[in-house]
């Protein structure tokens, strides 16, 4: 088992034909993923490589059953396409694109959380990896082999070199998952959490936080009071200063609420071990798991 | 990003919100000419992205020419917390009868505008929030819906406003909600929201006699009458370079240059550094997918703050490429020519090949390092060593 994209994922990607959009779902094919469909206004009847081109995302649900959508394009247009997405009855929305404007993505999220049975990952995430079922998204999966760990992190490289830390340590992954970076996730670390505690394949959760907001300290809550399985955590940012954005969007300090400090006393109060670097964190992790 | 208060005004203006009238002024004499314009008593204020100018003596009440000369002279060009003022904004005095505040943030957590108003205004909002919670009142709109008239209603009545202001401070309220949603702001703020005293002939009103604005810098390209309101002059002279070259670059206090891809690797690297006693000069995010010619903006960006004293590179690949990088530094070390020592990591895409590159280019004082931690000591210990040499 893995958590959210596996085997029975059918995938339709929205700006497949543009650059990035092609070599990212041909990747994720190559990898594996069934890739059924794409989406660009005006271009239905056309294909990228045999995955054939619609021009709504309801057409390409009607005709191929799609149920996963990938939204790769430019941030202007991407609200409009994930709400294109929902309504058109996609369970899953993956959103890669960086750079949507907040009141856009507060938008999304009202209608999101009004859409029951769907669910939003990122927006600026890096996407989610099955490793051996399939990915959806930019992880370079070639570091990552299937395995016994869960990842959810708010950072793509983060991600990488925490994962891969692991991996070196002989250490695979269920699934791993990137909620992103920005104010207002479609997902949130409790959502995956959620997941991971109810995938057989997983037995212990690494999550990886940065300052900003207070997603770790409500998960830190979520833990003790509903995670059976052990998770470790890692936190970015003790050395940012207040009142400083640190490139995502999200990673805003303000006063002592949400930072990195709190945010690791948060989770360290309910039990939740947390490395002071990726190492260490991996080297926790692989104490839990050999023990 | 954040607006002066003019701007923040002229912004309120345009929706129709209530502000007294004024003019900026970047000299002492378009600021005595602003003043004879508007008249006196006028407000002189210092223009400056940083709170407490009043208690800095950047704001001063003229009460003739002679005043406003002195005045504009003074608080042109003084420094307020390590902001330099290069504009005043010269306004009508106002008769103020009350002093109330209002807000509208982007609430991240609640994921909803948060509307905020109080009659406790013009003192330290966040005092008032902490001494006397309920003096504070909080509604959230939802997105969807937005602004209706019963949420002026319940802010103003259970924040006890008088009578006679309920509606002016209602039709404020939505004013601002129209301008925080139009302009896609993450914060507007007003403190102090006066209630002006009533005359003989019309009751009493309101009127914004700050404003605090801060736009979603994502949201600019629908917004380009705003995007030209940036305010170079109040940053700093790498994070203006930075800026320019589209690169996501923070001053820190350190002396040890930090590039790397994806801001929480970035975050990451600046705490492994701190930890193995170093302290860092910036975060720089060089970005997904930087081409060679990106990390040579980056090289030069981090070496033009003089303090440098050494340069770690933390990469790890997805979809930016180490051979990339790795050429990127080729060339930067062809056209800046650096005088302090770098460490490279680079795992991930293409790491085989971009390690290959550095060895063959032989770069002088360029180290390379196996794994973050390894990076980060080496780069402590050669910032430390460069620091000792000098």
């Amino acid at each position: 088992m893995s958590v959210l994209v596996g085997k029975d994922t059918r995938l339709v990607v929205t700006g497949l034909t543009g650059r990035e959009g092609t070599f990212h779902a041909l990747n994720n094919r190559t990898y594996g993923t069934n890739v059924v469909a794409g989406v660009t206004p005006g271009k239905r009847g056309q294909d990228v490589e045999g995955i054939p081109v619609f021009d709504t995302v309801h057409s390409a649900v009607a005709e191929t059953g799609a149920n996963t959508a990938m939204i790769f394009v430019p941030p202007r247009f991407a609200a409009d396409s994930i709400l294109e997405a929902l309504d058109a009855g996609i369970e899953l929305v993956v959103a890669i694109t960086e750079g949507i404007p907040a009141h856009d993505e507060l938008r999304v999220y009202t209608q999101l959380k009004r859409t029951p049975g769907a669910r939003l990952v990122g927006p600026n995430c890096p996407g989610i990896l099955s490793p051996g079922k399939a990915n959806v998204g930019i992880i370079p999966a070639s570091f990552f082999k299937e395995g016994n760990v869960g990842v959810v992190s708010r950072s793509g490289t983060l991600t990488y070199q925490i994962g891969n830390e692991l991996a070196q340590r002989g250490f695979g992954n269920s699934s791993i998952v990137g909620i992103g970076g920005d104010p207002v996730p479609g997902s949130s670390f409790i959502d995956i959490i959620e997941l991971f505690e109810s995938d057989p394949q997983t037995e212990l959760i690494v999550m990886s936080g940065e300052i900003g907001g207070s997603a770790e300290e409500e998960a830190a809550e979520y833990i003790a009071a509903h995670v059976t399985k052990p998770v470790v955590g890692y936190i970015a940012g003790f050395t940012a200063p207040p009142g400083k954005t640190m490139g995502h969007a999200g990673a805003i300090v303000s006063g002592t609420a949400g930072t990195a400090k709190a945010k690791a006393e948060a989770l360290e109060a309910k039990g939740v071990r947390v490395g002071r670097t990726p190492t260490e964190t991996a080297e926790i992790a692989m104490e839990i798991l050999s023990a | 990003m954040d607006l002066l208060e003019y701007q923040g005004k002229l912004l309120f203006a345009r929706h129709g919100i209530p502000v007294p009238s004024g003019k900026p002024a970047a000299t002492v004499e378009e600021a005595v000419a602003a003043a004879d314009e508007i008249g006196y008593p006028c407000v002189v204020k210092a223009q400056v992205l940083i709170g407490g100018r009043g208690k800095a003596g950047g704001v001063k009440l003229a009460r003739d020419r002679a005043e406003a000369e002195r005045y504009a002279s003074d608080i042109l060009g003084m420094d307020i917390k390590g902001f330099t003022v290069h504009e005043v904004w010269i306004e009508a005095a106002s008769d103020i009868a009350a002093e109330y505040y209002a807000s509208i943030v982007f609430d991240r957590a609640a994921k909803a505008p948060l509307v905020m108003f109080s009659t406790k205004g013009g003192m330290d909002i966040e005092a008032v929030a902490e001494e006397t919670p309920e003096a504070l009142v909080r509604i959230h709109v939802d997105p969807l819906l937005g602004f209706q008239d019963f949420h002026g209603r319940r802010l103003a009545f259970e924040a006890g406003v008088d009578a006679d202001v309920v509606r002016p401070v209602g039709a404020l309220l939505a004013k601002l909600y129209d301008a925080f949603v139009a302009e896609e702001a993450m914060l507007v703020e007003v403190n102090p929201l006066i209630v002006t005293g009533g005359t003989a002939e019309g009751g009493r009103d309101v009127r914004a006699l700050d404003a605090k604005v801060t736009l979603d810098g994502n949201a600019l390209h629908r917004h380009p009458e705003n995007a030209a309101l940036r305010n170079p002059s109040q940053e700093d002279e790498q994070e203006q370079m930075a800026h320019e070259r589209g690169l996501t670059y923070v001053k820190l206090d350190g002396d040890i240059g930090i590039l790397g891809n994806g801001a929480g690797l970035v975050m990451s690297t600046l705490d492994v550094v701190a930890q193995a006693g170093g302290a860092p000069a910036n975060f720089l995010d060089a970005g997904g997918g930087s081409k060679a010619d990106a990390i040579v903006s980056a090289v030069e960006v981090i070496l033009s703050d003089p303090k440098v004293k050494a340069v770690l590179f933390n990469i790890f690949g997805g979809i930016t490429r180490c051979d990339e990088v790795a050429k990127g530094l080729i060339e930067a070390f062809d056209a800046v020519k650096p005088t302090v020592p770098f460490v490279v990591r680079l795992d991930g895409t293409n790491d085989v090949a971009g390690r290959q590159l550095l060895a063959d280019a032989a770069l002088p004082n360029v180290h390379t390092a196996s794994t973050m931690n390894e990076a980060a000591e080496k780069v402590v210990e050669l910032a430390a060593g460069a620091g000792a040499a000098a």
